[in-house]
Formats: C-alpha cells, sequence, structure tokens
C-alpha cells in the first residue's frame, strides 16, 4: 500500500518509493538521500507539531509536513 | 608559487577546526567580490613546500543553486580568479555519518582533482562502534583516506603528509556512478556546446548542467549570450531522453551516488548492526518533547537573560573601578584645564563607560557559544520552525536572529543557511530589530535607575528581570510583525522549505567556546578603541566648545585643594555619616524599649549631630564650590553647539517625554547606539568626580529637572528610551553589513527608513500611554 511520509506513525519504518517533482525542494530531498529503495523510519513530531523527525541512512533529519507529503513511501 | 588546496565537506563536519588546526588560526578573512560567501586562506605550518589552505562553507552538494554556491565551485575548479588555480582538494567527512557524506564526496571526486579524503570525527565513529578500514577504503577510491579528530588535533601529521602527497600523485579515478545513456548524453551535449563556440566548459560543468534543473549552469551562466536559447533546448532534450531511458533527472543523480556510495561502502565499512540508542537519543526524547521540550526551552532563555544581567555585575564593578583608577591618575598628573578634561571627561570616560559591558557581553556570547557547540540551536530550529513559518521565515531564521540577540552582523551573516532568497532577505531586515548587546548598556542603565528593586514573588532582581526580558520580547515581537508584512508585500512569495540535519548532542568543546568569546569581545573592544573613541571625542568637544571654562577651572583647583588639605575631615565627616545611618537603622530595627535606652540612644545622635554640625561648617565652602561647579558645567553645556543642535530638535523629541539632552545624545548615538550612555555622561558633566563616576552619573539623572523644576525622567521617559532604543537601527556597522551582504544599497536604506519609524511612533505611543496609567 502506497502512502506519504507524513502520515507514518512514530516509531514505524517504511521503504521510498520515490520523491514528487524536480524543483529545488524536491533535490534537497534527494540530497539528503531520500532515494527510492531506502527505508526511513519516523522518530515523530516537534512539540507544537510540525514539523517531523525521522531517521534515515543512520542520521536524523528534520522535515516539515509539507514537505514530507512530497515523499511516497510504502510500509 | 604556493600550492593552493581547498577545504570542502558537508556542514559541521569539522572544516574550520581542521582549518585551524593545520594553519594555526593565522587566517586571511575576507568575502569573495560581489557574493556573500566568506573568503578564508591560510599557510599550513611546517610543511616542505609552502602549502596554501582555502577554507570553503559547509555544503551537501556541489550543485549550484546560486550565484553564491556557485562560488564554491568556481574555487574547486580553478575559475575563481582571486584564488587561482586549486592543485588538490580536501574532502572533509564526518566518519560517523558516512554514508550520507559520501554523496559529496563522489561529487568531489568527480572533479577529477588531485584529491584526500579526511575522515574526522572518527574519536565519535569509534565510540559508536563502527569499524573502517581505511587502508582498503584508500585502494577503492584511488585517493589518499586519513582518520583525524580534528579537536584533539589527531591525525594532523598524516593528514599533512598526504596533502603534500597529493598533488604528486594526481587526480585518483573518476567514481563513473551514472549509467552509460547518462554519459552519452553529455558527451553529445559538450560537442553541441563546442559547435556553440564554447569548448572550454569542463565536463564536470556539463554533467551538472544537465543534472540540475533550472539550476545555475541552466538559467545563467549563458544569459545575454546569443546561444543561451540552443542551450536550453539542448538541455531540455537530453532531459527528455534520458527520461524515456529510465534516468529522470534530477532523481537519477541521488540514486546513482548514493548506490555508488553504498557499494563502495560495503566491505570497508561496518556501521554498529542496530543503531544502539545514545545519550544523545535519549536527551532528545526530552529535550523535544511535548512540554517538557517547550518549557526547557522558556527556561533555558530566561536564564541566559536573567544571567546576563546579574551574574555580570561583580565584573562590571571590576570594570569600574579600573576606569575610576585611570581616571584619577590622569587628574593627579593634570591640575584643571581643557586637556584634562578632554582625557578625563572624553576618552577615559567615554571608552571606559562603554567597556564596562564587556562582561555582560562575553557572558552573552558564552551562552551562544555554548548552546551552537552543544547542538542545541538546532533543537531550537526544530522547536521553533511552526512558528517562524507563521511569519513566512523558517526555522533555519532562527538561529541568525537568536545570534543577532548578541549582534545582529553575525547574525545577519549567519543568514546564508537560508537557502531561500527571500525568506533570506526578510531575516536580515528584521535582523537588527534584535536587541542586541549594544542596547544592554541602555537598557541596564536605565532599569537599574527606575525600575524598583522591591522582590516579586519573594526574588530580588525579579522586577529588573523581567523588564529586560521584555525589552528582548519587543524586539521579537516587532520582528515577527515586519518579517509577516514583508512576505506579504515585497517578499511575497511560497514558504521556504525546512529540510535540515539534526545533529548529536556533544559536549561542548570549551577551546571554541573560548576561542568565539574571545573573538567577539575584542571585536568589541576593537570598536570602542576606535569608533567609540572618536566619537567620544567629537561629543566632548560639541559640548565643550564654544565656552569660557577659566571660572570653572578656578573652582576645580579650589576644590582640589580644599579635598588635599581637609582630608582628614572630609574623611571624619564620612565615618559620621556612616554611623549615623547605622543608628537609624538600629533604632528602626529594634525600638528603644525602656527610657534609659530612649536616652542613651538621644545622647549618641546628638554627639554624633554635633560632629556633624562643626565638619559641615569647617568643609561649607568646599561643599558650596561642589555645586557651583555642576552649575557652571551644565550652563555651559547648554551654550555649547551640542546644547544649540539639543535645543533645536527639542520639538520632535518632547512628544516622547524627552529634554534637549537625551535627544542630542540619541542623535549623537546613531553611529553606535551604545554611545548613548557616553554621551548623557558628557552632556550632564560627568566623569571628573573620579571617585564615583559612575554614581554620579546615575544620580544626576535622577535628579535631572526640566526649567520649570518638573523631573525630567521617571519610568515614563525610561520606558520611551528603551523602547526607542530597542527598535531603532542604530549602528552603522550593521548596515554596512547588510550593504555587503545583499550587494545593494537599497536594502539598508530600507532597513534605516523603517526602524527609525518604527522607534519614534513605538516611544511615542509608550510615552503617550504611560504617563495616562
Ligand atoms: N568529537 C569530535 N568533534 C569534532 C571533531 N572535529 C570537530 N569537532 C567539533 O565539531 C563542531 C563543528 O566544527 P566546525 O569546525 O565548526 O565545523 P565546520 O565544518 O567548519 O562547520 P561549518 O562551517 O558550519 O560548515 C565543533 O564543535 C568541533 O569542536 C572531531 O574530530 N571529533
Ligand atoms: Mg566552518
Amino acid at each position: 500500500m502506497s502512502q506519504t511520509l507524513d502520515q507514518l506513525p512514530e516509531g514505524q519504518a517504511a521503504t521510498i518509493l520515490d520523491v514528487e517533482g524536480d524543483d529545488a525542494v524536491a533535490v534537497r530531498l534527494l540530497e539528503m538521500g531520500l532515494t527510492d529503495g531506502e527505508s526511513i523510519r519516523s522518530l515523530g513530531a516537534a512539540p507544537l507539531g510540525d514539523p517531523l523527525e525521522f531517521e534515515v541512512r543512520g542520521y536524523r533529519l528534520s522535515l516539515r509536513i509539507v514537505e514530507a507529503r512530497r515523499v511516497r513511501i510504502r510500509s | 608559487m604556493p600550492l593552493t588546496v581547498a577545504i570542502i565537506g558537508n556542514p559541521n563536519t569539522g572544516k574550520s577546526t581542521l582549518f585551524n588546526a593545520l594553519t594555526g588560526l593565522q587566517a586571511r578573512v575576507g568575502n569573495f567580490p560581489g557574493v556573500t560567501v566568506e573568503k578564508k586562506i591560510g599557510r599550513i605550518k611546517g610543511t616542505a613546500d609552502p602549502i596554501d589552505l582555502v577554507d570553503l562553507p559547509g555544503t551537501y552538494s556541489l550543485s549550484p543553486r546560486s550565484l553564491d554556491e556557485m562560488v564554491s565551485v568556481n574555487v574547486l575548479l580553478g575559475r575563481q580568479a582571486d584564488v587561482g588555480k586549486v592543485d588538490a582538494v580536501v574532502c572533509i567527512l564526518d566518519a560517523s555519518n558516512l554514508e550520507r557524506n559520501f554523496y559529496l564526496a563522489c561529487q568531489v571526486l568527480d572533479l577529477g582533482l588531485p584529491t584526500v579524503i579526511v575522515l574526522n570525527m572518527f574519536d565519535v565513529a569509534t565510540t559508536r562502534g563502527a569499524k573502517i578500514d581505511i587502508a582498503a577504503l584508500s585502494k577503492k577510491l584511488g585517493v589518499q583516506v586519513v582518520a583525524t579528530s580534528a579537536h584533539r588535533k589527531e591525525g594532523l601529521d598524516a593528514l599533512k603528509a598526504a596533502i603534500a602527497a597529493a598533488v604528486p600523485n594526481g587526480p585518483g579515478p573518476r567514481p563513473h556512478p551514472f549509467p552509460e545513456t547518462f554519459y552519452a548524453e553529455c558527451h553529445q551535449l559538450a560537442s553541441k556546446l563546442a559547435e556553440l563556440g564554447r569548448s572550454d566548459a569542463p565536463s564536470f560543468l556539463v554533467e551538472r548542467a544537465l543534472l540540475d534543473v533550472g539550476g545555475y549552469l541552466e538559467t545563467e551562466w549563458l544569459a545575454g549570450s546569443d546561444i543561451a536559447e540552443p542551450w536550453k533546448s539542448a538541455l531540455v532534450e537530453s532531459r527528455a531522453r534520458l527520461k524515456e531511458a529510465g534516468c529522470r533527472v534530477p532523481a537519477v543523480e541521488a540514486k546513482a551516488r548514493y548506490a555508488w556510495a553504498k557499494q563502495t561502502l560495503s566491505d570497508v565499512a561496518t556501521a554498529p548492526a542496530a543503531r544502539a540508542e545514545t545519550l544523545s537519543d535519549r536527551m532528545d526524547r526530552v529535550l523535544t518533547h511535548r512540554f517538557a521540550g517547550l518549557l526547557i526551552f522558556v527556561v533555558l532563555m530566561i536564564v541566559v537573560f536573567q544571567a546576563i544581567f546579574s551574574w555580570a555585575e561583580p565584573l562590571m564593578g571590576l570594570c569600574e573601578s579600573g576606569q575610576s583608577a585611570v581616571s584619577s591618575f590622569v587628574a593627579s598628573l593634570l591640575s584643571p584645564g581643557t586637556l584634562r578634561s578632554l582625557l578625563t571627561d572624553g576618552v577615559v570616560a567615554g571608552v571606559g563607560g562603554v567597556l564596562v559591558f564587556l562582561p555582560q557581553i562575553g557572558m552573552l556570547f558564552f551562552f551562544i557559544a555554548l548552546l551552537e557547540d552543544c547542538g542545541y540551536l538546532a533543537r531550537a530550529a526544530f522547536l521553533m520552525d511552526k512558528v517562524m513559518s507563521k511569519f513566512g521565515l523558517n526555522g533555519k531564521s532562527f538561529v541568525p536572529l537568536m545570534t543577532s540577540h548578541a549582534c545582529a552582523i553575525p547574525g545577519i551573516m549567519a543568514t546564508r543557511v537560508i537557502e531561500d532568497r527571500k525568506a533570506r532577505l526578510a531575516t536580515i531586515l528584521v535582523a537588527p530589530l534584535m536587541s542586541c548587546s549594544a542596547r544592554l548598556p541602555v537598557y541596564t542603565l536605565f532599569i537599574s535607575l527606575f525600575v524598583p528593586d522591591e522582590p516579586l514573588m519573594g526574588m530580588r532582581g525579579a522586577r529588573q528581570g523581567l523588564t529586560l526580558f521584555a525589552m528582548y520580547a519587543l524586539g521579537i515581537v516587532a520582528a515577527a510583525l515586519v518579517a509577516a508584512v514583508l512576505r506579504k508585500t515585497i517578499f511575497h512569495g511560497e514558504t521556504p522549505p525546512f529540510v535540515m540535519e539534526l545533529p548529536a548532542y556533544k559536549w561542548p568543546s570549551p577551546w571554541i567556546v573560548v576561542s568565539r568569546v574571545w573573538d567577539r569581545m575584542m571585536a568589541f573592544v576593537a570598536r570602542a578603541g576606535t569608533l567609540i573613541f572618536a566619537a567620544a571625542i567629537v561629543v566632548w568637544a560639541g559640548s565643550f566648545f564654544p565656552g569660557d571654562h577659566s571660572q570653572e577651572f578656578e573652582k576645580q583647583r579650589f576644590i582640589e585643594q580644599a579635598e588635599a588639605t581637609q582630608a582628614d575631615s572630609l574623611k571624619h565627616r564620612t565615618m559620621l555619616e556612616e554611623s549615623l545611618g547605622k543608628l537609624n537603622e538600629r533604632m528602626a530595627s529594634h525600638p528603644p524599649a525602656t527610657e534609659s535606652e530612649r536616652d542613651e540612644f538621644q545622647e549618641k545622635l546628638a554627639t554624633i549631630e554635633g560632629g556633624l554640625a562643626v565638619l559641615n561648617a569647617e568643609l561649607k565652602p568646599l561643599d558650596d564650590a561642589r555645586v557651583e561647579v555642576n552649575h557652571l558645567r551644565a550652563s555651559s553645556v547648554e551654550q555649547s553647539f551640542l546644547g544649540r543642535l539639543g535645543h533645536l530638535i527639542e520639538p520632535v523629541v518632547k512628544p516622547l517625554g524627552w529634554d534637549w539632552k537625551i535627544g542630542v545624545g540619541t542623535l549623537l548615538s546613531f553611529p553606535a547606539r551604545e554611545l548613548v550612555v557616553t554621551n548623557l555622561g558628557i552632556i550632564y558633566g560627568l566623569g571628573q568626580d573620579v571617585d564615583e563616576s559612575n554614581q554620579q552619573l546615575w544620580s544626576t539623572i535622577r535628579e535631572a529637572t526640566w526649567p520649570d523644576g518638573r523631573p525630567v525622567y521617571g519610568v515614563p521617559v525610561a520606558l520611551s528610551i528603551m523602547v526607542f532604543f530597542s527598535l531603532c537601527a542604530q549602528c552603522a556597522a550593521t548596515l554596512m553589513t547588510i550593504r555587503r551582504e545583499t550587494n545593494s544599497w537599497r536594502w539598508p536604506l530600507v532597513t534605516f527608513t523603517y526602524m527609525t519609524l518604527l522607534a519614534y511612533f513605538a516611544a511615542l505611543v509608550t510615552y503617550q500611554v504611560a504617563i495616562r496609567l
């Protein structure tokens, strides 16, 4: 089943399918290692609900919900 | 000719630490012409042949999206004229986060330059249980690989040797991470370019042009020439063909390079199987917790402000006594006259009055350096992003704005981390609204004068601390509103993205913290020594001339003689006054119960008062002379150039509750706002009573009156002054920095105009409301 990264529940892992678009945001996400086939885990949200925190390729990455929505995943 | 070696790496991997360790802090720091990128060049110590090292800004990738990012690429390709040809690259990677760091390494190796790969933070990687086979990695990559722990200066000799050997060794093999179809397209594009008359483009640039959709190389590189259009369409066609072949640009680059990274690291580096939960993770759970995290954040900020206000006080006392000592020393050498007035009232009082705040500035930079170095500032950005995005900024604006509380100049320079141009400009324009350390003198002076020290909820100084906090809050609220307005008007556009790495917490490095605090304090001293020194002399001259001071000097000479001959009586009087005070205090706390006790008290009182009466009579000429000197001084200031200027602008500042002295003091502090303390000191004719210069400044200000006898100062005036100083653009250096960072005079002008108007009207409202309460 495919969904977007912002829907990934805290503590769960999923596999990245792809990043939508070819603008600066998409490129930055790709450069940070969000490529297809890579696994990613949600570490929860900031106290005010946004941005979100993830673990990918062994480091911690923070993204806003709108940005995470552009990453399709398969859980 | 020395060799030139460039340092490149992800942000926060220890580039500057390595640079400093290798060059021994003897760097030449400047700017690359035309852009906002800082240029730092230093010579490596202890190598046979001279080698110059260039520190480049941290970056995750070499794909230039702006002119600024293009600088790093141009330096590496030897196309940046003011650096010249780069002979080798040192690529610094974080050994504890190799895979992500290898993305940039792959791009760097693709440049085809002699390269040294540095695995820094090797200590962290080892503690986390990672095993890296350096020799095997080096063999696989075909370039030298060196492990270092820069903050402990470990591995530096091996690194120096590797750098020296890199040039003779020549470049290593290129990684070749892309599928063949991609290289075929690049080949075709290169021949197309040659056809169009540009055969000089290195293959790296051609690859980049193809990969970066809408990037600098596509849109601006050839802009203006007649080959721009054919070049663009060639790129578009190439990308379409690549998409057909299953290599969608831009995704193909990340996919290919990360696959290469995984494959390269596969049998030479083993990360710990499951990422064990580190102390950092557990700390993070508390520090970014929904309630605890926010609470800790707020408490931390309050503690910092409280500490600056109360902990720095003993040190400030020391500075004051130092200033008094210098002043009395000068006074003891010269008799009253113009030269002595220049030295004690102008130079010592002016420069010293500002230097007194050095402890507070040191303290503030200490906290900022500490929070930054331990990794908390990144969390602060994470915590604050939602709030910042409401005003069209992003979490990354938080660090520059937080830094601006120390000084807007480093803050404005720190906006370089914000990629979005509009968000960056908006951040630059509101950064000077943050209460920087130069406002502290003003706040400190007026708060300690007019905000009562009575305990609030059992805490002494709580009222003063809260007022200080309110002044800081005012700057923040104003900045938020202005940013929101800017983002809706001149910087209209989408909210910028927030993609940020959250580094692991670590113990702050004392050396880094100390050196940052030292740097900032020295910069402040240098400012006090130059700008403030010059301004102090100008203000002194403006308040001294024109005027006849012979009478004043006459009196002053008399006072000093009398003070010398009647020193014993003066001392005696001070003693008696002290015992009188003590006696009254005891009376208040333990009222006499019996008749005999009361008599005893009356008797003591009579003795002391009798003694005082005799002494007062004896010292009367001296006391009268002191009062007279103050009158003479006040009237000569009023007739001076400054006094006339002040009366001229009085109508403008009167609605703020200010008299001409405040008006002139403020006007003259537009070059640097902390000058106002100096200016007021000089205008009120202080700094000559060397024993207690500051005590005197404070009480004189409190006692100042309008011509009709009403006191000038009170809480409303103090508030209106503080509000004005909190919002006004009184810093030439900041405006110059904005000019440099934005490369145009337009933005400093906009900043100056809007801030000055905002300050005036906010002070007006504050005063008019406060007097009606
Ligand atoms: N544990 C450990 N810490 C290090 C090492 N090298 C540097 N650091 C720390 O890492 C932090 C960042 O170092 P910098 O030299 O400022 O990093 P940088 O790469 O110049 O950062 P940017 O200029 O922001 O890109 C500092 O707190 C250093 O003390 C190391 O080998 N081990
Ligand atoms: Mg650096």
